[in-house]
């Protein structure tokens, strides 16, 4: 059943560019896409660990300045005189190399988590966005400050048989987008369902009763912040040669809040739930845009975002999943997933 | 040296209003177990009375500061009321999801509003700074600084010398103990949330005439007030108004020293770097968790 429904979301999905002509629909999608990835992973650590992390655009934007700076190259003075100079390399290194930086990030923070739980990691992980912004923001002769890296190349790839071939239209970065966001879900779908992701599980429910079973706390939050880092620093590439623009401004809180809203709304701690309330939070202000003044937009986001809490705490697709099993009359045997309790997070 | 002297007599002028900022949201954070994301757009609210009663109403400067005192007070009591009053224990992270979608709705309230351009306000102070040796200050700073020192001690008072201080002390030790002793609890939580949010306009009504006045003129004072809070302690007021003064020195020397592009990058950093090397802030009693 499940796998019949993924499968033909991924059948729609990927059909969209048939049928779908116009440029600017298109690339709504295709930064909703790149958002969706980021939201997944935020999804990782707040829905499977529980640790808030209102920092999460530093990977995403950290991402997309490594991958544009290894394909655009740079020349900067080191203290001592010494110049280190790099030459372009392929956009797809940058790629990796994304993945590889982020997911160091997210393993210091993720070292940190360990020492600082609830409010407290939830401020260190807000100052570690804002520090990095800053730094992007005022080492001009790395990243050019304001007036932002232009011009970073498309992602080419080499295609056996077909040569090289660079993802310069709007169709083929869509495909792009959806194959990264279909790895990327399948990714985080087989590490749930993994002893890990039990381990991750039992932690957020019982944090005592999980040690005491012998599971490694440190080691457990320590990886699920790597991977989810890596997974927002790889969308933060896909942004970056995507856009070929990147700014200090890619790590605004608000986009932060964004993938939040995301999550909350599709509902944390389920696989579907940043995928739905991603697809919602991306296309609205499409819907939005011919109505309402952007100010007017913003604020119903911060309007639904309270009206989600107070309504459906725990989001669209556990609250829906609930009322279809309710209604097959076996609402005790829910899927296990979306069984997550909000409030049942022991405080540290 | 004089150099240094004059980042110390601004770092005192900045200092107090820092403080009134940390205390709001020590006590906030203290007795409700609330991180209070809606503080900056209370700072940037405070500001914006003190444009709208000065500069479109034409009352004097020195009126429009309890107006602005009292209107934080109001719209801290209604945010109590309405959002978090019917949130009492459900979890930390949720009341705090929800306080990220009242800022975010305010902030960009006050954008549509009045727009994003920032704004000024006159004051009735002249413009030739005192100078003492090599020293100068603005007399508009100085008047920032007693009316926030004034502040304090009020709060200070109000802490220790009254029954609603007592009461909401004991709400801080132990709210279902002071409950059982006949504290009204709901009535010290709106107090309380009431009482935080006018000193966060107070010192938004009092900061904004030195500088300007725009819709994302709170995000950074948000920032900064957790870090004075993580500096001094939760809950503790006297930490939240050393630690007030150590970010404004921090940043003055910050910027003097270092670059000025990084003047705000201090409150961060101070916030890292105490939560890696003693997560319960400076002054903490030692039953703190963090």
């Amino acid at each position: 059943m499940k796998a019949i429904t993924t499968f033909l979301t991924v059948a729609v999905l990927a059909s969209v560019p048939l049928w779908l002509r116009d440029p600017y629909l298109l690339n709504a999608l295709i930064t909703t896409g790149i958002f969706v990835i980021g939201a997944m992973s935020l999804n990782l650590l707040l829905g499977f660990t529980g640790q808030l992390s209102l920092g999460h655009i530093a990977f995403f934007g950290i991402g997309a300045y490594v991958s544009a700076l290894t394909s655009l190259g740079f020349d900067i003075g080191l203290p001592g005189g010494v110049r280190l100079v790099h030459e372009p390399w392929p956009p797809i290194v940058g790629l990796v190399l994304a993945i590889l930086v982020a997911g160091l990030c997210g393993y210091f923070v993720g070292q940190l988590s360990f020492r600082v739980r609830g409010a407290y990691f939830v401020i260190v992980t807000i100052s570690f966005a804002e520090v990095v912004r800053l730094v992007a923001l005022n080492w001009v002769e790395l990243t050019q400050g304001p007036l932002a890296l232009t011009n970073i190349p498309s992602i080419s790839l080499l295609l056996p048989g077909f040569g090289e071939l660079t993802l310069r239209t709007k169709v083929q970065n869509y495909y792009l987008v959806l194959v990264v966001a279909l790895i990327a879900y399948l990714l985080i779908a087989r590490l749930v369902h993994s002893h890990f992701g039990r381990a991750m599980r039992g932690l957020m429910e019982n944090e005592t009763l999980a040690v005491s079973v012998g599971i490694d706390v440190t080691k457990t939050l320590t990886l699920a912040a790597v991977i989810s880092a890596a997974i927002a620093g790889a969308a933060g590439s896909l942004y970056a040669h995507y856009i070929r623009i990147i700014d200090p401004e890619v790590f605004a809180f608000i986009n932060t809040v964004t993938m939040v809203i995301m999550v909350i709304t599709g509902g944390k701690g389920s696989l579907a739930g940043p995928v739905v309330g991603g697809l919602i939070f991306g296309l609205l202000p499409v819907a939005l845009r011919p109505i309402m003044a952007p100010e007017a937009q913003w604020i119903a986001y911060g309007g639904v975002l309270m009206a989600i809490l107070f309504v459906l705490p725990r989001g669209i697709v556990p609250s829906l999943a609930q009322r279809l099993a309710r209604r097959r009359g076996r609402a005790a045997a829910l899927a296990p997933v979306a069984l997550t309790e909000t409030g049942a997070k022991e405080p540290a | 040296m004089s150099e240094f002297l004059q980042h110390l007599v601004n770092m005192l002028v900045l200092g107090g209003t820092y403080a009134l900022l940390g205390i709001g949201l020590t006590l906030i954070f203290g007795i409700m177990n609330v991180v209070n994301f809606t503080h900056g757009v209370l700072y940037t609210f405070g500001a914006y009375v003190m444009f709208i009663v000065v500069q479109q109403i034409g009352l004097n400067f020195f009126l429009a500061l309890p107006v602005a005192v009292l209107a934080g007070w109001l719209l801290g009591a209604a945010i109590e009321l309405t959002l978090l009053r019917p949130l009492r224990g459900s979890d930390i992270d949720t009341t705090m999801l929800v306080m990220i979608g009242a800022w975010i709705a305010m902030q960009s309230g006050t954008l549509w509003i009045w727009g994003g351009v920032a704004k000024s306000v006159a004051t009735p102070f002249p413009e030739a700074p005192l100078v003492l040796g090599p020293v100068s200050v603005s007399w508009l700073r100085l008047f920032v600084l007693a009316a926030a020192a004034l502040l304090i001690l009020v709060t200070y008072l109000l802490i220790n010398k009254t029954s609603l201080g007592r009461a909401m002390r004991a709400t801080f030790q132990d709210h279902d103990t002071a409950s059982l002793m006949g504290v009204n609890v709901d009535m010290i939580y709106t107090s309380t949330f009431a009482i935080g949010s006018s000193l966060a306009a107070a010192a938004g009504a009092l900061l904004g005439p030195v500088y300007v006045i725009f819709p994302q003129m709170g995000d950074l004072a948000a920032v900064k007030a957790f870090a004075i809070v993580i500096l001094g302690g939760l809950g503790n007021i006297t930490g939240a108004v050393i630690g007030g003064f150590i970010l404004a020195l921090a940043e003055e020397l910050g910027a003097g020293y270092v670059s000025s592009g990084y003047r705000d990058a201090m409150g961060f950093v101070i916030i890292i770097a105490v939560l890696i090397f003693k997560p319960t802030g400076l002054f903490a009693r030692a039953e703190r968790v963090g």
